[in-house]
C-alpha cells in the first residue's frame, strides 16, 4: 500500500524554523576544501518544493535537507545529512543543511545523547533519501512516459534509455504529488559517494566568521534579558531579599521572585549581571548541607555490601573468594565534575497567551516540551522549541533546568527574554557528573583469576556499572553489584556516563591485576575473551571477536611488544556500542611526567564522515585525559568549591599528546563516536603513568595523586 | 549614561553603555556583533579574544570606557570575505567541533602570526595557552596555525 505525500509527511511550522534566526543559512556545504576551490552550487531557487521533512527541492535542483537532532559539536548536522543525500543520489555541493526544530511529527528521538543519533537514524535516513529519489524517477518516468526501471540517477540528474535528462529541479514541482513508496531498495555501500568521504563541517562559514549560530548569539527586537539568582547551597531556602541596589543599577528593569530564586530583568547582559550581584538574599537552611567527604564515606562503606539485588550473579563467587588462594583487591573513586560547556547555560522565550516560544541550545527538546508546559500549565500544542547550534553539550544539556526558568521569567513578565547562566552559575548548580566509587575483588588460585567481583556506588546513580561488559561473560564465577547513594546534590550524564570513570578503575585494575599474575596485560584481556570465545557465561552486550580484533590491532600497531624502556599503558573498552582501544605513552620530563602519545584503534562499523569520525575520536580522547589529569570539584556545606577557570582547570593546547588513529574497517551498521573513545582514556594514561613512575593511581584527578604520593 | 565612539572593523560606531561596561557586551549587546564569545568573564579561557591596534586582548575584562581611540577587530573583520589565511586553514582541516571557542582561536593565532610569520611548535601551544576549547579540538587548531603560517 502507498501513501500521498501530503499523509506520509506533514511538514510542521516548525521545520522550516531556520529563517527565524534572521540569518543566512544557504552557507552551508559550499566549501568543501578551500575558500579558493569553492566548487560552485547551483544557483538559488525561485521556488521551494517540500518533498518530506528532511527534504525540500528548489526548481534550480538547489536541495535542502533538514537535520533533525540537535547539533553539539558532534557534528551530526553534517553526517546526518550525508546519509540522506548519498540515497537521494545528490551532489554534496547543491545541498544546504537546515537545523530542524522540535518537530515528533515527523521525526523520532530528536535527542543529542548516547552517541546513538547516527545508530538509530542510519536505516530511517538512508530510506528518507531513497524514497524522495523514487518520487522524482515516477515523475520522470511520467513525463517521458517510460519505465521507471530504465531510468539512470545520478548527482541529481536522471537519465532515460535514449539519453535525455532531466534535473530533480526541472521535476521537483511534479514529484510533490507522486506517491510515496512503502519500501525502497537502498545502495550497496560500494556505490556510495557520500557515505565514506570527509565533509566540511556544514556550519564552519558561520563558524570562522562570526555569525550567529549558538543559543547565546540568538537575539530578537524588544528582548529583555534576564540572570538568576539562586539559593548558594543545595539544601538551603530563600528566607527574604533586598533588590533596591539593584533596581539602582543602570539598565536593570525589573527584579522578579520565581520560587526561590530570584530574576533580573535588564535591557543588556551586563545590566543583569551586575544588578544580580547587587542582590542581598538571604538562605536559610531547609535540608541536608552535603559534603564529598560525607558522601565518599557512604560511598566506602557501601562497597563493603552485596546489594540485595545484585546487577549479574554468574556461577557463585562468595564461594570463590573463601577457597581462593589469594583475593587480589583495589579501590578506585572520582569526584564530581561540571561539565563546563564553552558556551553557558541560556535560553530564549517567548511566552504569551496565545503560545510558548522557546530557542536556544538543548540536547533534549521533547522533554523540555513537557517540562515547560507543566511547569507553565499549558498545552504541548502551544510549545514551540527551535534548537540553535550548541557550544558544547557533554549531557550537560540533557537537563533544562534553565529552558524552565526561561519560560517561567518570560512567562512572569510577558516580555520576549533571554536569560543567560554566567560561568559561575553555570559551574555551581549543577546537575553534576555524580562521584562514584568502585571495589574489584579478584580471587587468584593456582595462578588463574577463579572469580570475579565489581561493586560500584554512587551518588544518585541508578547503576554504577555495566554488567553486560567484559569481563562478564568470560567467567564462570562473576558478580557485579550498585549502589546508590542518596543526596540532594543534582547529578546527571556527563560525557559518557557511568564508563567515564568505571572504564578507567577497570583499566588499571587489569594492569595490576596481570601483574600480580606475572602476565602481559594485553594477553590477560585476549586470555579472557579467549574463554568466552569457546563458551560465553551469560548475555554480553559485546561481540569477542570484534573486542579481539580490536586489542590486536592496538597491539601491532602501538608495537607493544617491542616497547623496550619506553612507557606505554593500555587500555582496551566497549561501550556505546563501539569498540575502542587506546595505547598511551608517557615520558618523563624536567617537568615531570607527560602524556607524549596515543595510539587509538577503533571499530565503529561504516564510517560516514571520516574528517567528524577523527574530531571526535581526537575530542573524546583528549577530553578523557584532561578530566583524568585535572578535573577535580567537591562541595562543602551543599556548596561547590570552585566557581570559574581560574580555579578549576580545562586541559590546553600544550598538555595534548599526538593522536594516532586506526579504523577497523568494517560494512557493519554505523555507530557512534560522541562518547566511547573517553572511557579508555584515562586508564591508558594511568597505566603508562605507572610504568614511567612506579606509582599506582586510585583517584582521580591524577595531578592530585601524583602530588600526594610526592 | 555616556556615549563612545568606537573604531571597530574599520567603522566608527556610537554607544551609549556604562563607563565599566565590558568591551564584548558592547560588541554582542549593542553592536549585535556576536562572533566575539562569553565563556568565563574573567579572562581565563580566550573565547572573548579581540584585537585592540593589532594585540589579542580579552574583551571580557577591557572596560569600554579605556578603548578610546585604539583600533578594534573582531572576527567579523578579521578578512573582508573569509579569506584570511587561518580562515583557510580551518576550513581545511575542519577545525571545529561545537566551534564555541574558535573566534577566539583564530583572533588569538592571527595576532601570533602578525608577531610571529614562522612559529615553532612551542611558539604556537604558549601562545594559544590561554584558549579553551572544551571539546579538544587543539590537534586541529595547531595544524591549522602550521599550515596558515606556511602560506
Amino acid at each position: 500500500m502507498t501513501s500521498n505525500r501530503r499523509e506520509f509527511i506533514k511538514l510542521s511550522a516548525l521545520a522550516g524554523g531556520g529563517a527565524i534566526f534572521g540569518f543566512q543559512v544557504l552557507v552551508s556545504c559550499k566549501t568543501d576544501s578551500s575558500s579558493k576551490m569553492i566548487e560552485a552550487a547551483l544557483p538559488d531557487p525561485d521556488q521551494w518544493f517540500d518533498l518530506s521533512a528532511y527534504v525540500k527541492i528548489g526548481d534550480t535542483g538547489l536541495v535542502t535537507i533538514m537535520s533533525p537532532n540537535p547539533e553539539i559539536g558532534q557534528n551530526v548536522k553534517t553526517s546526518m545529512p550525508m546519509i540522506i543525500a548519498e540515497e537521494l543520489d545528490v551532489a554534496w555541493k547543491d545541498v544546504v543543511v537546515e537545523q530542524a526544530g522540535l518537530d515528533t511529527d515527523n521525526f523520532t528521538r530528536q535527542v543529542a545523547g548516547g552517541s546513538q543519533s547516527i545508530r538509530f537514524g542510519w536505516k530511517s535516513l538512508r530510506e528518507a533519501g531513497a524514497k524522495i529519489k523514487h518520487m522524482l524517477m515516477q515523475a520522470a518516468a511520467k513525463r517521458w512516459d517510460a519505465d521507471i526501471a530504465s531510468l539512470q540517477v545520478s548527482d541529481g540528474i536522471i537519465t532515460n534509455s535514449a539519453g535525455e535528462t532531466l534535473s530533480y529541479g526541472e521535476l521537483a514541482a511534479e514529484a510533490v504529488d507522486m506517491e510515496v513508496p512503502e519500501t525502497v531498495d537502498l545502495k550497496d555501500p560500494k556505490d556510495y559517494k557520500i557515505i565514506g568521504q570527509g565533509k566540511t563541517n556544514v556550519d564552519m562559514e558561520g563558524i570562522i566568521t562570526g555569525q550567529p549560530l549558538f543559543g547565546l548569539d540568538f537575539a530578537r527586537d524588544g528582548m529583555v534579558y534576564a540572570a538568576m539568582k539562586r539559593p548558594d547551597a543545595f539544601g538551603m531556602s530563600l528566607k527574604d531579599y533586598d533588590d533596591s541596589a539593584t533596581r539602582a543599577v543602570n539598565g536593570v528593569i525589573d527584579v522578579v521572585k520565581i520560587g526561590d530564586k530570584i530574576a533580573v530583568i535588564g535591557k543588556n547582559t551586563w545590566a543583569v549581571i551586575k544588578g544580580k550581584k547587587a542582590l542581598q538574599a538571604t538562605y536559610v537552611k531547609s535540608a541536608s548541607l552535603e559534603s564529598s567527604d560525607d558522601l565518599s564515606k557512604k560511598m566506602q562503606e557501601a562497597l563493603d555490601q552485596l546489594s540485595d539485588e545484585p546487577k549479574r550473579n554468574d556461577g557463585d563467587v562468595v564461594a570463590r573468594m573463601d577457597e581462593a588462594d589469594q583475593v587480589f583487591e583495589r579501590s578506585y573513586e572520582a569526584p564530581f565534575l561540571p561539565h563546563n560547556t564553552l558556551e553557558p547555560m541560556n535560553f530564549f522565550a517567548d511566552v504569551t497567551d496565545d503560545k510558548v516560544e522557546l530557542i536556544g541550545p538543548i540536547q533534549t527538546p521533547q522533554w523540555q516540551r513537557s517540562n515547560v508546559a507543566e511547569a507553565l500549565g499549558r498545552e504541548e500544542s502551544e510549545i514551540s522549541i527551535m534548537m540553535t547550534r550548541q557550544g558544547g553539550g557533554f549531557g550537560r544539556r540533557l537537563y533544562g533546568n534553565f529552558v524552565v526558568e526561561a519560560a517561567e521569567i518570560s512567562n512572569a513578565i510577558r516580555k520576549p527574554t533571554k536569560l543567560i547562566w554566567t560561568r559561575e552559575d553555570d559551574m555551581t548548580f549543577g546537575p553534576f557528573r555524580p562521584s562514584s566509587a568502585y571495589k574489584f575483588k579478584a580471587a587468584l588460585k593456582d595462578g588463574k583469576i577463579t572469580g570475579y567481583h565489581l561493586t560500584g556506588a554512587g551518588v544518585k546513580m541508578r547503576n554504577a556499572c555495566r554488567e553486560g561488559f567484559f569481563p562478564a561473560g568470560c567467567l564462570a564465577d562473576l558478580r557485579i553489584d550498585s549502589h546508590s547513594i542518596d543526596s540532594n546534590i543534582p547529578t546527571g550524564a556527563w560525557r559518557a556516563p557511568v564508563t567515564n570513570f568505571l572504564a578507567y578503575a577497570e583499566q588499571a585494575f587489569f594492569d595490576e591485576l596481570a601483574a600480580e599474575l606475572g602476565k602481559d596485560p594485553v594477553d590477560l584481556r585476549l586470555e579472557l575473551l579467549a574463554s568466552a570465545q569457546k563458551g560465553l557465561v551469560g548475555e554480553v552486550e559485546y561481540d569477542t571477536d570484534k573486542m579481539i580484533r580490536m586489542i590486536e590491532v592496538a597491539r601491532e600497531k602501538s608495537d607493544w611488544d617491542n616497547r623496550g624502556d619506553k612507557h606505554l599503558g593500555f587500555s582496551a573498552y566497549f561501550c556505546h556500542n563501539t569498540y575502542v582501544a587506546e595505547v598511551a605513552e608517557v615520558e618523563l620530563t624536567e617537568d615531570g611526567p607527560r602524556v607524549k602519545k596515543v595510539d587509538c584503534v577503533v571499530d565503529c562499523g561504516l564510517v560516514i564522515n571520516p574528517k567528524g569520525a577523527i574530531n571526535q575520536i581526537e575530542g573524546g580522547i583528549i577530553d578523557g585525559i584532561g578530566h583524568a589529569m585535572y578535573g577535580d570539584y567537591a562541595f562543602e556545606a551543599g556548596k561547590g568549591s570552585m566557581n570559574n577557570f581560574n580555579q578549576y582547570r580545562l586541559i590546553r593546547m600544550m598538555e595534548v599528546p599526538e593522536i594516532n588513529i586506526h579504523f577497523i574497517e568494517s560494512h557493519d551498521d554505523p555507530t557512534g563516536l560522541g562518547e566511547p573513545t573517553l572511557p579508555p582514556a584515562g586508564g591508558a594514561v594511568a597505566n603508562a603513568l605507572h610504568s614511567a613512575t612506579g606509582k599506582r593511581l586510585y583517584r582521580q584527578p591524577f595531578v592530585k595523586e601524583l602530588e600526594v604520593l610526592g | 549614561m555616556p556615549q563612545y565612539t568606537l573604531q571597530v572593523n574599520g567603522q566608527s560606531r556610537q554607544v551609549d553603555a556604562d563607563a565599566d561596561t565590558p568591551l564584548l557586551w558592547v560588541l554582542r549587546d549593542e553592536l549585535h556583533l556576536v562572533g566575539t564569545k562569553y565563556g568565563c568573564g574573567i579572562a581565563q579561557c580566550g573565547a572573548c579574544t579581540i584585537h585592540v591596534d593589532g594585540s589579542p586582548m580579552r574583551s571580557c575584562s577591557f572596560p569600554v570606557s579605556r578603548v578610546g581611540d585604539k583600533k578594534i577587530t573582531t572576527i567579523e573583520g578579521l578578512s573582508a570575505d573569509a579569506s584570511h589565511p587561518l580562515q583557510q586553514a580551518w576550513r581545511e582541516h575542519d577545525v571545529p567541533q561545537c566551534g564555541y571557542c574558535q573566534a577566539g582561536q583564530i583572533m588569538t593565532a592571527a595576532a601570533l602570526l602578525a608577531d610571529t610569520p614562522r612559529p615553532s611548535d612551542e611558539d604556537i601551544a604558549s601562545a594559544m595557552h590561554g584558549n579553551i576549547c572544551r571539546c579538544g579540538s587543539y590537534p586541529k587548531i595547531k595544524q591549522a596555525i602550521k599550515a596558515a603560517a606556511k602560506k
